[in-house]
């Protein structure tokens, strides 16, 4: 525990507080363009991507291998691995694009193919006399443990450029995922921008490639968007919450790996994640679990309330102890079930509302319709006072007016 | 010859039933467009076979095919919570669900030390083909043996009761899958019952999946599921012409990928063997793309959308 908290003021040592940053800058840019991924409706095409690094990476490794003896270079290993990724997705959009086969399948077979090409270059390797060969694996689920200062400054100078990259391309790319028509009247091209935040989504792949593994990066990418849509429906506040999630998570993550040699650090950054976005189901104030129940319940209540109302106004019994119970709360009937003197008043409000929403209905059934559960708020919040004017107008005059 | 017999027939006979089986179902993943289905569920048994081996102390196979089957379970349910409560697309609940079971897999394996035992990541994820080998099968008069063939790899059995069950099930849901993968409202007004046969064919997924996992790992059962059934929809309009072409293309995809992991090098000059089950995926991959460059009907109907 004091290790964690030690790590988590970056005071655990040079090389932790650098992975830690690295993380941090990672999870941001992966949760900004998972973002804008989301928006767009494909969000599993980051599995393909990923899985499509290792072919790229096996290659790669052999080649490094075969002139240094030892395959471990990160920069080699990171270029095949985007050159890989950049041939599956390029197969990706070739297939969905120019067969009738639909993305799902075209997303399935890169992946699983170039995976198994991958699969088949490793066990190339594994015969091949050379060093490095352990340290693979970690490419896999992520290895912080064993990080060099020198790759840790790379993978956090790229995901800083990432973000920068991406806070310059926001406008289009926001763009293109809610009015492309609008974005061609102003100049921006969609095809390219559609390339740019693909681009994007391969280099944010191939820097987390180290940090949380090939298999864990598109968490990484979904996760955090998927939670900040539980605090916003606006896109652009979106990718900020998604660019938050994905920060703290990388950073708790990273920092709780750092305590133990045996703790994998991709693992903990998408469980720290998935925790996240849990307590964002939970308590998020409009769309979360319990804020639905609380609407729930007070939409329960104020039924009873308005149909008990309406009951006092027609002067019939109430038999329901639910309605009673909320009537007499909120003091308008007393103990022996009579209606108060405020209690009549409010009857009287109740009915005259209902008789309004009645023409309302009548004369406008969409909107009306559409209004739902708001139905029970005081009409005058609803509607503009000439409408309900007009309504008032409309109300017959009846004899002997409650 | 006995050497055929002892070290290739079982991997091929296993790898055989197991693209074949995959691929079947698989047709219907593809015309749904639920191929991911496949995805998620592969990336579960992880977890699943972790959490079995923690709990009982044994990878005997009851054990793992029982936790992944759980996990799948577990998976389906999370997917359609977090569907619901979170309000995004299928898609992206099942990213969720499934990677973050996964990574609760991994810091099970790596945390436990189960990484240490038998049960390392690299075999749950790229099965062991090479390793089912049937001792018995010295000569030719063995395949009549019942002692011989007592000694035949269970995963042969299982996966050839698994493949009976996939062809069981298609027999008797063939209508309801069928209308069901074109028409849901109009499957639902005959009384055919999208729903539970939607349920009915996941589950039988993730049976096949589990049985093909020993085989040839998890990620790569993705394979099976979508290359051949992909390439066989872009061959033919007609679904049972279709359904043929997958199997085919499954046979092929499987027997040329054993022989060439196996035999590959060494017609190279090279003594060693290849991932079979990579190997598979690979030209399934292949037969793939050719179907998309030459197949007969990969053109879309009408104009792509967006």
């Amino acid at each position: 525990m004091d290790a964690w908290l030690a790590a988590l003021t970056l005071s655990a040592g040079y090389n932790t507080r650098l992975v830690t940053l690295g993380a941090l800058l990672l999870g941001a840019a992966a949760g900004m363009v998972g973002s804008h991924v989301l928006l767009r409706q494909r969000a599993l095409i980051s599995d393909a991507v990923s899985h499509a690094t290792l072919p790229g990476l096996a290659a790669a490794f052999i080649l490094i291998a075969l002139v240094q003896g030892d395959g471990r270079w990160l920069p080699g290993l990171l270029l095949g691995a985007a050159a890989s990724a950049a041939l599956g997705l390029a197969a990706v959009q070739a297939m969905s694009r120019h067969t009738r086969l639909g993305e799902d399948s075209a997303i399935g077979a890169v992946l699983s193919v170039f995976f198994g090409l991958g699969v088949v270059l490793l066990t190339v390797i594994q015969a091949m006399p050379v060093a490095g060969q352990a340290g693979l694996s970690g490419y896999l689920v992520g290895a912080t443990a064993g990080m060099l200062a020198s790759e840790a400054y790379l993978l956090g100078a790229m995901a800083l450029g990432l973000l920068v990259a991406l806070v310059i391309l926001r406008r289009p790319l926001l763009l293109l995922c809610f009015d492309p028509e609008h974005a061609w009247t102003q100049g921006v091209d969609l095809r390219r921008t559609d390339t740019w935040l693909l681009g994007l989504l391969l280099a944010v792949t191939v820097v987390g490639l180290r940090v949380t593994g090939l298999i864990l990066i598109v968490a990484l990418t979904i996760i955090p968007p998927v939670t900040a849509r539980f605090w916003t429906d606006r896109p652009h506040t979106l990718v900020i919450i998604a660019a938050g999630a994905g920060a703290l998570a990388g950073y708790l993550g990273v920092t709780l790996s750092s305590v133990h040699p045996r703790l994998p650090s991709g693992a903990l950054v998408v469980l720290a994640a998935f925790t996240l976005f849990l307590v964002s189901l939970l308590i998020a104030p409009r769309r979360g679990l319990l804020a639905h129940l609380i609407d729930r319940y007070r939409f329960v209540r104020r039924v009873h309330c308005r149909q008990g109302l309406l009951a006092l106004a027609r002067n019939e019994a109430i038999f329901d102890p639910t309605t009673l119970r909320i009537l007499r709360r909120l003091g308008h009937i007393r103990r022996d079930g009579l209606a108060t003197a405020q209690g009549r008043a409010a009857a009287r409000d109740a009915h005259h509302e209902e008789r309004l929403w009645m023409h309302y209905r009548h004369a406008y059934p969409e909107e009306a319709a559409q209004l739902g559960a708001r139905r029970l708020e005081p009409i005058s919040r609803l509607l503009p006072p000439d409408l309900i004017d007009e309504l008032e107008r409309r109300l017959p005059l009846e004899s002997g007016e409650k | 010859m006995s050497e055929f017999l002892m070290l290739s027939l079982v991997p091929l006979l296993v790898a055989g039933l197991c693209s074949l089986s995959c691929a079947l179902l698989g047709n219907f993943l593809v015309l749904r467009r639920q191929a991911l289905i496949g995805d998620a569920i592969s990336h579960v048994a992880l977890p699943g076979i972790v959490a079995s081996f923690l709990l009982t102390g044994t990878l005997a196979a009851p054990a793992m095919l029982v936790g992944a089957g759980a996990a799948a379970l577990i998976t389906l349910a999370l997917i359609e919570l977090i569907r619901r409560l979170g309000r995004v697309e299928s898609n992206a609940a099942m990213g969720v669900a499934f990677t973050t079971l996964f990574a609760l897999g991994v810091l099970m394996l790596e945390w436990s030390g189960a990484s240490g035992v038998h049960l390392d990541v690299e075999h749950a994820l790229y099965g062991n083909l090479e390793s089912l080998v049937w001792f018995e099968g010295t000569r030719p008069a063995a395949l009549w043996d019942p002692q011989a063939l007592a000694g035949l790899p269970p995963q042969l059995t299982r996966v050839a009761w698994v493949a009976l069950l996939v062809g069981l099930f298609m027999m008797l849901a063939w209508r309801p899958l069928v209308l069901g993968s074109f028409d849901a409202a109009f499957a639902a007004s005959q009384g055919a019952r999208p729903g539970p046969t939607q349920l009915l064919l996941v589950v039988m997924v993730a049976v096949a999946a589990i049985a093909a996992f020993e085989a040839v790992g998890s990620i790569l059962v993705i394979a099976m599921f979508i290359c051949p059934p992909a390439a066989a929809r872009l061959m033919t309009d007609r679904l049972s012409h279709q359904l043929a072409w997958s199997q085919a293309f499954a046979l092929a995809s499987a027997v040329l990928g054993v022989v060439l992991a196996g035999h590959g090098p060494g017609w190279l000059g090279i003594d060693a063997g290849l991932s079979a089950a990579g190997m598979i995926s690979v030209v399934a991959g292949l037969i793939l793309l050719l179907a998309c460059r030459f197949g007969p009907r990969r053109h879309r109907a009408a104009p792509p959308p967006g």
